[in-house]
Protein backbone atom coordinates (compact mmCIF):
# COMPACT_ATOMS: atom_id res chain seq x y z
CA UNK A 1 0.00 0.00 0.00
CA UNK A 2 1.78 3.32 -0.72
CA UNK A 3 2.39 5.91 1.73
CA UNK A 4 0.63 9.43 1.23
CA UNK A 5 1.85 12.37 1.30
CA UNK A 6 0.43 16.10 1.24
CA UNK A 7 1.94 18.23 -0.89
CA UNK A 8 1.51 21.58 0.16
CA UNK A 9 1.52 24.77 -2.12
CA UNK A 10 0.76 28.27 -1.69
CA UNK A 11 -0.83 29.98 -4.70
CA UNK A 12 -0.13 26.88 -6.71
CA UNK A 13 3.64 26.84 -6.00
CA UNK A 14 5.34 23.89 -3.71
CA UNK A 15 6.78 25.10 -0.12
CA UNK A 16 9.98 23.63 0.87
CA UNK A 17 8.04 21.71 3.73
CA UNK A 18 6.27 19.96 0.87
CA UNK A 19 9.59 18.52 -0.28
CA UNK A 20 10.43 18.07 3.43
CA UNK A 21 7.33 15.98 3.59
CA UNK A 22 7.59 13.69 -0.10
CA UNK A 23 11.23 13.17 1.26
CA UNK A 24 10.25 12.11 4.86
CA UNK A 25 7.16 10.03 2.95
CA UNK A 26 9.74 8.25 0.72
CA UNK A 27 12.08 7.25 3.94
CA UNK A 28 9.20 5.29 5.26
CA UNK A 29 8.27 3.92 2.16
CA UNK A 30 11.92 2.45 1.56
CA UNK A 31 11.46 0.76 5.25
CA UNK A 32 8.20 -0.42 4.42
CA UNK A 33 8.83 -1.40 0.40
CA UNK A 34 6.27 0.74 -0.72
CA UNK A 35 5.86 4.02 -3.43
CA UNK A 36 4.84 7.10 -2.37
CA UNK A 37 1.91 9.09 -3.68
CA UNK A 38 1.60 12.58 -3.31
CA UNK A 39 -1.75 14.79 -2.87
CA UNK A 40 -1.86 18.84 -3.50
CA UNK A 41 -4.43 20.79 -4.41
CA UNK A 42 -5.16 22.81 -7.35
CA UNK A 43 -1.22 22.35 -7.89
CA UNK A 44 0.54 24.96 -10.65
CA UNK A 45 3.99 23.60 -10.12
CA UNK A 46 5.30 20.62 -12.40
CA UNK A 47 4.78 17.42 -10.59
CA UNK A 48 8.48 16.69 -11.91
CA UNK A 49 9.38 18.62 -8.65
CA UNK A 50 7.88 15.46 -6.15
CA UNK A 51 9.15 12.71 -8.43
CA UNK A 52 12.96 14.14 -7.58
CA UNK A 53 12.17 13.93 -4.21
CA UNK A 54 10.78 9.94 -4.39
CA UNK A 55 7.02 10.77 -5.25
CA UNK A 56 6.14 8.17 -7.85
CA UNK A 57 2.45 9.23 -7.92
CA UNK A 58 1.29 12.40 -7.88
CA UNK A 59 -2.61 13.33 -7.66
CA UNK A 60 -3.54 16.56 -8.61
CA UNK A 61 -7.03 17.45 -6.81
CA UNK A 62 -8.32 20.05 -9.55
CA UNK A 63 -11.23 21.71 -7.19
CA UNK A 64 -12.36 25.27 -7.62
CA UNK A 65 -14.23 25.79 -4.34
CA UNK A 66 -10.95 24.64 -2.85
CA UNK A 67 -9.65 27.75 -4.03
CA UNK A 68 -9.81 29.58 -0.51
CA UNK A 69 -8.30 27.60 2.09
CA UNK A 70 -10.62 25.76 5.03
CA UNK A 71 -8.76 23.38 6.99
CA UNK A 72 -12.18 21.13 7.28
CA UNK A 73 -13.09 21.43 3.30
CA UNK A 74 -9.74 20.28 2.50
CA UNK A 75 -9.23 17.36 5.05
CA UNK A 76 -12.68 16.14 3.28
CA UNK A 77 -10.64 16.34 -0.08
CA UNK A 78 -7.98 14.51 0.84
CA UNK A 79 -9.61 11.78 2.70
CA UNK A 80 -11.52 11.13 -0.73
CA UNK A 81 -8.40 10.26 -2.42
CA UNK A 82 -5.57 9.18 0.29
CA UNK A 83 -6.62 5.21 0.64
CA UNK A 84 -3.02 4.15 2.32
CA UNK A 85 -3.12 3.68 6.29
CA UNK A 86 -0.03 6.01 6.80
CA UNK A 87 -0.11 9.67 5.78
CA UNK A 88 1.87 12.17 6.02
CA UNK A 89 1.79 15.98 6.54
CA UNK A 90 4.59 19.00 6.81
CA UNK A 91 3.87 20.66 10.36
CA UNK A 92 2.77 23.76 8.43
CA UNK A 93 -0.30 26.25 9.54
CA UNK A 94 -1.86 25.06 7.24
CA UNK A 95 -0.97 21.57 6.57
CA UNK A 96 -1.10 21.22 10.60
CA UNK A 97 -5.09 22.36 10.32
CA UNK A 98 -5.68 19.63 8.59
CA UNK A 99 -4.34 16.67 9.90
CA UNK A 100 -6.15 16.72 12.76
CA UNK A 101 -9.32 16.42 11.00
CA UNK A 102 -8.53 14.22 8.82
CA UNK A 103 -7.38 11.87 11.52
CA UNK A 104 -10.87 11.97 13.01
CA UNK A 105 -12.65 10.94 9.88
CA UNK A 106 -10.01 8.25 9.12
CA UNK A 107 -9.79 7.48 12.44
CA UNK A 108 -6.38 6.89 12.51
CA UNK A 109 -3.75 7.83 14.74
CA UNK A 110 -2.02 11.43 14.99
CA UNK A 111 1.57 12.50 15.45
CA UNK A 112 2.57 15.72 15.37
CA UNK A 113 6.16 17.50 15.20
CA UNK A 114 7.42 14.61 14.23
CA UNK A 115 11.38 15.24 13.78
CA UNK A 116 12.96 11.91 12.80
CA UNK A 117 12.32 8.48 10.31
CA UNK A 118 10.20 6.19 12.36
CA UNK A 119 11.45 4.01 14.76
CA UNK A 120 9.38 0.86 13.99
CA UNK A 121 6.88 0.93 11.11
CA UNK A 122 4.01 -1.50 12.89
CA UNK A 123 3.69 -0.58 14.92
CA UNK A 124 4.69 2.55 14.47
CA UNK A 125 6.91 4.58 16.74
CA UNK A 126 8.85 8.13 16.02
CA UNK A 127 10.15 10.82 18.02
CA UNK A 128 8.82 14.27 18.04
CA UNK A 129 9.65 17.05 19.41
CA UNK A 130 7.46 17.92 23.08
CA UNK A 131 6.99 20.65 25.79
CA UNK A 132 8.28 23.18 23.34
CA UNK A 133 11.51 22.07 22.64
CA UNK A 134 12.78 21.42 26.12
CA UNK A 135 12.23 17.62 25.36
CA UNK A 136 11.09 14.85 23.34
CA UNK A 137 8.83 12.39 23.49
CA UNK A 138 8.95 8.81 21.69
CA UNK A 139 5.34 8.13 20.89
CA UNK A 140 3.21 5.14 19.58
CA UNK A 141 0.29 4.63 17.23
CA UNK A 142 -2.39 2.38 18.33
CA UNK A 143 -4.23 0.90 15.53
CA UNK A 144 -3.85 0.54 12.44
CA UNK A 145 -3.77 4.18 10.73
CA UNK A 146 -1.39 6.57 11.35
CA UNK A 147 -1.01 10.80 10.45
CA UNK A 148 2.07 12.35 11.20
CA UNK A 149 3.00 15.77 10.66
CA UNK A 150 7.05 16.80 9.84
CA UNK A 151 8.34 19.36 11.96
CA UNK A 152 10.04 22.20 9.34
CA UNK A 153 13.84 22.40 8.66
CA UNK A 154 13.79 18.69 10.77
CA UNK A 155 14.46 15.56 8.47
CA UNK A 156 15.24 17.98 5.74
CA UNK A 157 15.33 17.98 2.04
CA UNK A 158 16.37 14.78 0.08
CA UNK A 159 16.86 14.36 -3.33
CA UNK A 160 16.06 10.67 -4.39
CA UNK A 161 14.15 11.09 -7.79
CA UNK A 162 12.05 8.40 -9.51
CA UNK A 163 10.65 8.32 -12.65
CA UNK A 164 6.78 9.32 -12.02
CA UNK A 165 2.97 9.69 -13.14
CA UNK A 166 0.71 12.28 -12.49
CA UNK A 167 -3.35 11.69 -12.21
CA UNK A 168 -5.51 14.54 -12.51
CA UNK A 169 -9.06 14.22 -10.15
CA UNK A 170 -11.61 16.33 -10.48
CA UNK A 171 -13.95 17.11 -7.34
CA UNK A 172 -16.12 19.51 -5.99
CA UNK A 173 -16.18 19.16 -2.13
CA UNK A 174 -18.22 21.09 -0.17
CA UNK A 175 -16.64 24.51 1.11
CA UNK A 176 -19.25 26.86 2.08
CA UNK A 177 -18.72 27.34 6.10
CA UNK A 178 -16.09 29.82 5.65
CA UNK A 179 -15.57 32.85 3.00
CA UNK A 180 -12.22 34.49 2.72
CA UNK A 181 -12.79 38.57 3.44
CA UNK A 182 -8.95 39.81 2.79
CA UNK A 183 -6.06 38.16 2.02
CA UNK A 184 -2.82 39.69 2.38
CA UNK A 185 0.29 38.17 1.40
CA UNK A 186 3.63 39.31 0.98
CA UNK A 187 5.33 36.99 -1.91
CA UNK A 188 8.87 38.52 -1.16
CA UNK A 189 9.68 37.56 2.55
CA UNK A 190 11.34 34.90 3.91
CA UNK A 191 8.91 32.11 5.91
CA UNK A 192 10.68 32.28 9.20
CA UNK A 193 9.72 28.28 9.88
CA UNK A 194 11.69 27.43 6.17
CA UNK A 195 14.26 29.61 6.64
CA UNK A 196 17.58 27.96 7.03
CA UNK A 197 19.20 31.12 8.30
CA UNK A 198 17.64 33.31 11.06
CA UNK A 199 18.89 36.33 12.41
CA UNK A 200 17.04 37.64 15.95
CA UNK A 201 17.09 40.45 17.99
CA UNK A 202 16.36 41.42 22.05
CA UNK A 203 15.75 44.28 24.05
CA UNK A 204 19.51 44.74 23.69
CA UNK A 205 18.38 46.87 20.78
CA UNK A 206 17.16 49.54 22.93
CA UNK A 207 14.41 50.39 20.06
CA UNK A 208 12.63 49.31 17.11
CA UNK A 209 14.79 52.18 14.87
CA UNK A 210 17.74 49.98 15.23
CA UNK A 211 16.62 46.84 13.36
CA UNK A 212 18.11 48.21 10.22
CA UNK A 213 21.53 46.60 10.92
CA UNK A 214 19.66 43.46 11.93
CA UNK A 215 17.54 43.11 8.39
CA UNK A 216 21.31 44.60 6.83
CA UNK A 217 23.03 41.12 8.77
CA UNK A 218 19.75 39.19 7.52
CA UNK A 219 19.99 40.51 3.83
CA UNK A 220 23.42 39.32 3.12
CA UNK A 221 22.86 35.85 4.70
CA UNK A 222 19.84 35.69 2.81
CA UNK A 223 17.78 34.99 6.62
CA UNK A 224 14.62 35.43 7.96
CA UNK A 225 14.26 38.06 11.04
CA UNK A 226 12.74 36.97 14.22
CA UNK A 227 12.66 38.65 18.28
CA UNK A 228 12.28 37.59 21.68
CA UNK A 229 9.19 37.60 23.34
CA UNK A 230 9.63 41.71 25.28
CA UNK A 231 10.33 42.77 21.82
CA UNK A 232 7.01 41.95 20.40
CA UNK A 233 5.08 42.69 23.21
CA UNK A 234 7.03 46.34 23.70
CA UNK A 235 5.53 45.86 20.07
CA UNK A 236 8.83 46.76 18.30
CA UNK A 237 8.48 43.67 16.12
CA UNK A 238 5.17 42.20 14.53
CA UNK A 239 4.02 38.97 17.05
CA UNK A 240 4.96 36.84 13.72
CA UNK A 241 8.62 37.33 14.50
CA UNK A 242 8.09 36.14 18.06
CA UNK A 243 10.11 32.63 18.48
CA UNK A 244 10.33 31.34 21.82
CA UNK A 245 8.02 28.88 23.76
CA UNK A 246 4.67 30.77 23.47
CA UNK A 247 5.79 31.77 19.63
CA UNK A 248 7.37 30.09 17.15
CA UNK A 249 9.41 27.00 17.73
CA UNK A 250 12.59 27.32 14.35
CA UNK A 251 15.01 25.07 13.67
CA UNK A 252 17.24 26.89 11.13
CA UNK A 253 21.09 25.79 10.60
CA UNK A 254 22.27 29.06 11.94
CA UNK A 255 20.69 30.97 14.54
CA UNK A 256 22.14 34.12 15.21
CA UNK A 257 20.85 36.30 18.71
CA UNK A 258 21.82 39.77 19.01
CA UNK A 259 21.09 40.98 22.42
CA UNK A 260 18.96 38.48 23.62
CA UNK A 261 19.92 37.33 27.00
CA UNK A 262 18.55 33.52 26.45
CA UNK A 263 16.04 33.43 29.06
CA UNK A 264 14.45 29.10 29.11
CA UNK A 265 10.99 30.45 27.25
CA UNK A 266 13.39 31.72 24.56
CA UNK A 267 15.25 28.59 24.42
CA UNK A 268 12.94 26.21 23.92
CA UNK A 269 11.88 27.72 21.05
CA UNK A 270 15.29 27.89 19.13
CA UNK A 271 17.47 24.71 20.52
CA UNK A 272 16.51 23.11 17.38
CA UNK A 273 18.64 25.11 15.58
CA UNK A 274 22.22 23.33 14.33
CA UNK A 275 24.56 26.34 15.03
CA UNK A 276 23.68 29.32 17.15
CA UNK A 277 25.88 32.20 17.58
CA UNK A 278 25.38 34.95 21.07
CA UNK A 279 26.10 37.97 20.25
CA UNK A 280 25.44 40.13 23.69
CA UNK A 281 27.18 42.83 26.01
CA UNK A 282 26.77 40.74 28.92
CA UNK A 283 29.28 38.33 29.31
CA UNK A 284 27.13 36.68 31.97
CA UNK A 285 24.04 36.36 29.70
CA UNK A 286 22.50 33.28 29.90
CA UNK A 287 22.42 32.26 26.46
CA UNK A 288 26.14 32.14 26.01
CA UNK A 289 25.47 28.17 27.52
CA UNK A 290 23.07 27.44 24.81
CA UNK A 291 25.31 28.96 22.40
CA UNK A 292 28.18 26.92 19.77
CA UNK A 293 29.91 30.57 19.11
CA UNK A 294 29.85 33.91 21.29
CA UNK A 295 30.71 37.53 20.28
CA UNK A 296 30.84 39.49 23.93
CA UNK A 297 30.82 43.11 23.27
CA UNK A 298 28.65 45.48 21.60
CA UNK A 299 26.08 45.16 19.28
CA UNK A 300 26.04 48.17 17.62
CA UNK A 301 29.76 47.87 16.23
CA UNK A 302 29.59 43.95 15.76
CA UNK A 303 26.76 43.80 13.92
CA UNK A 304 27.80 46.43 10.85
CA UNK A 305 31.48 44.96 10.96
CA UNK A 306 30.16 41.24 11.10
CA UNK A 307 27.85 41.75 7.88
CA UNK A 308 30.99 43.88 6.02
CA UNK A 309 32.96 40.87 6.05
CA UNK A 310 30.13 38.03 4.87
CA UNK A 311 29.42 40.59 2.20
CA UNK A 312 33.44 40.31 1.70
CA UNK A 313 33.27 36.55 2.04
CA UNK A 314 30.29 35.70 -0.55
CA UNK A 315 32.13 38.15 -2.98
CA UNK B 1 -24.37 33.52 23.72
CA UNK B 2 -22.52 30.61 25.18
CA UNK B 3 -18.73 30.70 24.49
CA UNK B 4 -16.72 27.39 25.39
CA UNK B 5 -12.97 28.10 26.36
CA UNK B 6 -11.03 24.99 26.44
CA UNK B 7 -8.24 25.57 28.83
CA UNK B 8 -5.00 23.14 29.81
CA UNK B 9 -3.15 22.85 32.96
CA UNK B 10 0.50 23.33 32.08
CA UNK B 11 3.90 24.02 33.83
CA UNK B 12 4.74 27.60 34.19
CA UNK B 13 7.09 28.86 31.24
CA UNK B 14 10.01 28.78 33.58
CA UNK B 15 10.34 25.40 34.21
CA UNK B 16 12.91 22.94 33.92
CA UNK B 17 11.65 19.82 32.03
CA UNK B 18 12.80 17.00 33.90
CA UNK B 19 11.80 13.05 33.45
CA UNK B 20 11.16 10.23 35.77
CA UNK B 21 14.14 7.65 36.35
CA UNK B 22 12.69 5.37 33.56
CA UNK B 23 12.45 8.39 31.46
CA UNK B 24 8.47 6.96 31.01
CA UNK B 25 7.01 10.38 32.01
CA UNK B 26 7.25 13.99 32.67
CA UNK B 27 8.32 14.30 36.87
CA UNK B 28 5.58 16.41 38.28
CA UNK B 29 8.08 17.56 41.25
CA UNK B 30 8.94 20.91 42.07
CA UNK B 31 6.22 22.33 39.36
CA UNK B 32 3.80 25.08 39.24
CA UNK B 33 0.81 24.94 37.11
CA UNK B 34 -0.63 27.50 35.33
CA UNK B 35 -3.39 27.90 32.22
CA UNK B 36 -1.47 27.04 28.83
CA UNK B 37 -0.68 30.87 27.82
CA UNK B 38 -2.28 29.87 24.47
CA UNK B 39 -5.53 29.11 26.24
CA UNK B 40 -5.05 32.37 28.26
CA UNK B 41 -5.49 35.00 24.87
CA UNK B 42 -8.22 32.34 23.99
CA UNK B 43 -10.31 33.07 27.65
CA UNK B 44 -9.49 36.56 27.65
CA UNK B 45 -10.94 37.09 24.72
CA UNK B 46 -14.43 35.19 25.83
CA UNK B 47 -14.11 37.46 28.63
CA UNK B 48 -13.69 40.69 26.46
CA UNK B 49 -16.96 39.64 24.50
CA UNK B 50 -18.93 38.79 27.73
CA UNK B 51 -17.88 42.48 28.67
CA UNK B 52 -19.65 43.50 25.06
CA UNK B 53 -22.21 40.96 24.11
CA UNK B 54 -23.25 39.81 27.59
CA UNK B 55 -21.82 36.43 26.81
CA UNK B 56 -21.91 33.51 29.25
CA UNK B 57 -18.46 32.38 29.52
CA UNK B 58 -18.10 28.46 30.59
CA UNK B 59 -14.00 26.84 31.03
CA UNK B 60 -13.45 23.24 30.49
CA UNK B 61 -10.53 21.32 31.30
CA UNK B 62 -9.87 17.92 30.91
CA UNK B 63 -7.54 16.96 33.74
CA UNK B 64 -7.17 15.13 37.83
CA UNK B 65 -8.73 17.19 40.72
CA UNK B 66 -5.27 19.16 40.72
CA UNK B 67 -6.25 20.89 37.99
CA UNK B 68 -8.73 22.59 39.98
CA UNK B 69 -6.51 25.18 41.09
CA UNK B 70 -5.81 26.19 37.53
CA UNK B 71 -9.86 26.10 36.83
CA UNK B 72 -10.31 28.54 39.32
CA UNK B 73 -7.90 30.94 38.23
CA UNK B 74 -9.94 30.83 34.98
CA UNK B 75 -13.12 32.16 37.13
CA UNK B 76 -11.10 34.43 38.91
CA UNK B 77 -10.36 36.17 36.00
CA UNK B 78 -13.74 36.06 34.75
CA UNK B 79 -15.62 33.08 33.57
CA UNK B 80 -19.05 32.74 34.19
CA UNK B 81 -18.82 28.51 35.58
CA UNK B 82 -16.31 25.82 34.92
CA UNK B 83 -16.58 22.20 33.98
CA UNK B 84 -13.94 19.39 34.59
CA UNK B 85 -13.70 15.88 33.06
CA UNK B 86 -12.06 13.42 35.62
CA UNK B 87 -9.58 12.12 33.38
CA UNK B 88 -5.97 12.51 33.06
CA UNK B 89 -5.54 13.14 29.82
CA UNK B 90 -3.82 10.97 27.44
CA UNK B 91 -3.74 11.55 23.99
CA UNK B 92 -5.34 14.61 21.85
CA UNK B 93 -7.34 12.01 20.57
CA UNK B 94 -8.96 10.93 23.81
CA UNK B 95 -8.98 14.82 25.08
CA UNK B 96 -10.83 15.91 22.18
CA UNK B 97 -13.78 13.34 22.57
CA UNK B 98 -14.51 14.72 25.90
CA UNK B 99 -14.57 18.40 25.16
CA UNK B 100 -16.45 17.47 22.29
CA UNK B 101 -19.02 15.82 25.11
CA UNK B 102 -19.28 18.76 27.15
CA UNK B 103 -19.48 20.55 23.92
CA UNK B 104 -22.48 18.77 22.73
CA UNK B 105 -24.40 18.93 25.99
CA UNK B 106 -23.94 22.70 26.43
CA UNK B 107 -24.76 23.87 22.92
CA UNK B 108 -22.43 26.62 22.61
CA UNK B 109 -22.11 29.48 19.92
CA UNK B 110 -18.85 29.73 20.21
CA UNK B 111 -15.79 27.46 21.17
CA UNK B 112 -12.49 28.94 21.49
CA UNK B 113 -9.16 27.26 22.22
CA UNK B 114 -5.17 27.77 22.27
CA UNK B 115 -3.39 26.79 19.16
CA UNK B 116 -1.62 24.36 21.33
CA UNK B 117 -0.29 23.57 24.82
CA UNK B 118 3.01 23.95 25.54
CA UNK B 119 3.77 20.59 27.66
CA UNK B 120 2.68 18.04 24.65
CA UNK B 121 2.82 20.55 21.69
CA UNK B 122 0.16 18.12 20.08
CA UNK B 123 -1.51 20.65 18.69
CA UNK B 124 -4.24 18.35 17.55
CA UNK B 125 -6.79 19.07 20.05
CA UNK B 126 -8.66 21.99 18.37
CA UNK B 127 -9.43 20.59 14.78
CA UNK B 128 -9.95 16.91 16.30
CA UNK B 129 -12.13 18.79 18.18
CA UNK B 130 -14.38 20.53 15.42
CA UNK B 131 -14.18 17.42 13.14
CA UNK B 132 -16.13 15.58 16.12
CA UNK B 133 -18.41 18.27 16.17
CA UNK B 134 -19.02 18.31 12.37
CA UNK B 135 -18.21 22.39 12.54
CA UNK B 136 -16.18 24.87 11.24
CA UNK B 137 -12.25 24.92 11.94
CA UNK B 138 -9.83 28.03 12.09
CA UNK B 139 -6.49 28.07 13.47
CA UNK B 140 -3.93 30.28 14.29
CA UNK B 141 -6.32 33.03 14.92
CA UNK B 142 -4.79 36.25 15.68
CA UNK B 143 -8.53 38.26 15.70
CA UNK B 144 -12.15 37.84 16.27
CA UNK B 145 -14.95 40.25 16.33
CA UNK B 146 -18.27 38.11 16.59
CA UNK B 147 -21.19 39.78 14.34
CA UNK B 148 -25.03 38.83 14.42
CA UNK B 149 -24.00 36.30 11.09
CA UNK B 150 -21.33 34.80 12.27
CA UNK B 151 -18.21 35.44 12.90
CA UNK B 152 -15.31 37.70 11.87
CA UNK B 153 -11.38 35.73 12.04
CA UNK B 154 -7.90 37.01 11.15
CA UNK B 155 -5.81 34.41 11.03
CA UNK B 156 -1.90 34.32 10.40
CA UNK B 157 -0.99 32.81 7.10
CA UNK B 158 3.26 31.95 5.94
CA UNK B 159 3.89 35.46 4.91
CA UNK B 160 0.58 37.87 5.86
CA UNK B 161 -2.66 37.30 6.96
CA UNK B 162 -6.04 36.29 5.90
CA UNK B 163 -9.38 37.37 7.14
CA UNK B 164 -12.28 35.19 6.55
CA UNK B 165 -15.77 35.13 7.72
CA UNK B 166 -17.58 32.05 9.25
CA UNK B 167 -20.30 30.61 10.50
CA UNK B 168 -21.19 29.94 13.77
CA UNK B 169 -20.91 26.92 15.79
CA UNK B 170 -16.85 27.30 14.82
CA UNK B 171 -14.15 25.93 16.65
CA UNK B 172 -11.43 28.72 16.70
CA UNK B 173 -7.37 28.09 18.00
CA UNK B 174 -6.00 31.36 18.95
CA UNK B 175 -2.35 32.10 19.26
CA UNK B 176 -1.04 35.62 20.79
CA UNK B 177 -2.56 38.58 19.02
CA UNK B 178 -6.27 37.15 19.41
CA UNK B 179 -5.59 39.18 21.96
CA UNK B 180 -2.26 41.64 23.10
CA UNK B 181 -0.22 40.53 26.12
CA UNK B 182 -0.96 43.64 28.18
CA UNK B 183 -4.65 42.70 27.93
CA UNK B 184 -4.44 39.70 29.86
CA UNK B 185 -6.30 39.45 33.02
CA UNK B 186 -4.90 39.51 36.46
CA UNK B 187 -7.34 38.72 38.97
CA UNK B 188 -7.73 41.01 41.38
CA UNK B 189 -9.18 40.27 45.35
CA UNK B 190 -12.99 40.02 43.87
CA UNK B 191 -12.60 38.19 41.09
CA UNK B 192 -10.70 35.59 43.47
CA UNK B 193 -13.25 35.90 46.11
CA UNK B 194 -15.96 35.06 43.46
CA UNK B 195 -14.42 32.22 41.57
CA UNK B 196 -14.95 30.16 45.23
CA UNK B 197 -18.07 30.49 44.95
CA UNK B 198 -18.76 29.71 41.06
CA UNK B 199 -19.69 26.52 39.94
CA UNK B 200 -17.46 24.03 39.25
CA UNK B 201 -19.27 21.03 37.78
CA UNK B 202 -17.05 17.70 37.65
CA UNK B 203 -18.80 15.32 34.81
CA UNK B 204 -16.79 11.50 34.41
CA UNK B 205 -15.15 10.87 31.09
CA UNK B 206 -17.46 9.18 28.48
CA UNK B 207 -14.69 7.27 26.64
CA UNK B 208 -11.08 5.62 27.40
CA UNK B 209 -9.82 5.35 23.64
CA UNK B 210 -6.57 6.16 23.29
CA UNK B 211 -4.76 6.04 19.99
CA UNK B 212 -1.11 7.54 20.76
CA UNK B 213 0.70 6.17 23.56
CA UNK B 214 3.68 8.44 25.13
CA UNK B 215 6.60 5.44 25.16
CA UNK B 216 9.36 7.33 26.45
CA UNK B 217 10.91 10.69 26.53
CA UNK B 218 14.27 12.28 26.27
CA UNK B 219 15.80 15.65 27.58
CA UNK B 220 17.75 17.96 25.39
CA UNK B 221 21.29 16.89 25.25
CA UNK B 222 23.62 19.55 26.01
CA UNK B 223 25.49 22.08 23.92
CA UNK B 224 29.76 21.56 23.57
CA UNK B 225 30.71 24.39 25.41
CA UNK B 226 30.52 27.82 23.75
CA UNK B 227 33.49 28.76 21.33
CA UNK B 228 34.10 32.55 22.54
CA UNK B 229 35.47 34.98 19.48
CA UNK B 230 37.11 38.38 20.33
CA UNK B 231 34.89 41.25 19.03
CA UNK B 232 37.69 42.22 17.35
CA UNK B 233 38.63 39.18 15.52
CA UNK B 234 35.40 38.52 13.43
CA UNK B 235 37.14 37.18 10.69
CA UNK B 236 37.96 34.21 12.96
CA UNK B 237 33.86 33.98 13.41
CA UNK B 238 33.16 34.41 9.80
CA UNK B 239 36.01 31.67 9.27
CA UNK B 240 34.42 29.27 11.78
CA UNK B 241 31.01 30.12 10.59
CA UNK B 242 32.12 29.04 7.39
CA UNK B 243 34.96 26.30 7.35
CA UNK B 244 34.02 24.52 10.75
CA UNK B 245 30.25 24.53 10.85
CA UNK B 246 29.66 25.00 7.29
CA UNK B 247 26.42 27.08 7.77
CA UNK B 248 27.44 30.16 5.45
Amino acid sequence: MAVFVYAENINGVYKKAAFEAVSYAKAIADQSQDSVTAITVNPTDSSDLLYKYGASKVIRIEDAGLKNFSPKAYAEAVNQVADGNIIVFPHTTDASSIAPMLAVTKNYSLITNVIAVPESISPFQVKRRSFSGKGFMHAKAEGNGVIVTISQNAYGVKENPVSGSEEEKNLSVANEDTKVISHEQSSGKLDLKEAEIVVSAGRGLKGSENWGMIEDLANVLGAATACSKPVSDIGWRPHTEHVGQTGKAISPNLYIAVGISGAIQHLAGVNGSKTIVVINSDPEAPFFKSADYGVVGDAFQIVPALTEKIKALKG
Amino acid sequence: MKILVCISSVPDTTSKINFTADKSAFDKNGIQWVINPLDEFALTKAIQLQTAKGANVTVVNVGGAETEAVIRKALAIGANDAIRVNMEPKDSFSTAKELATVAQNGGYDLILCGKESIDYNGGSVPGMLAQFLGQPFVNASVGLEVEDSGAKVSREIEGGKETISVNLPAVIAGQKGLVDEKELIIPNMRGIMSARTKTLQVVEPVSSEVKVQSVSFDSVPPRAAVKLVSPDNLDELVRLLHEEAKVI
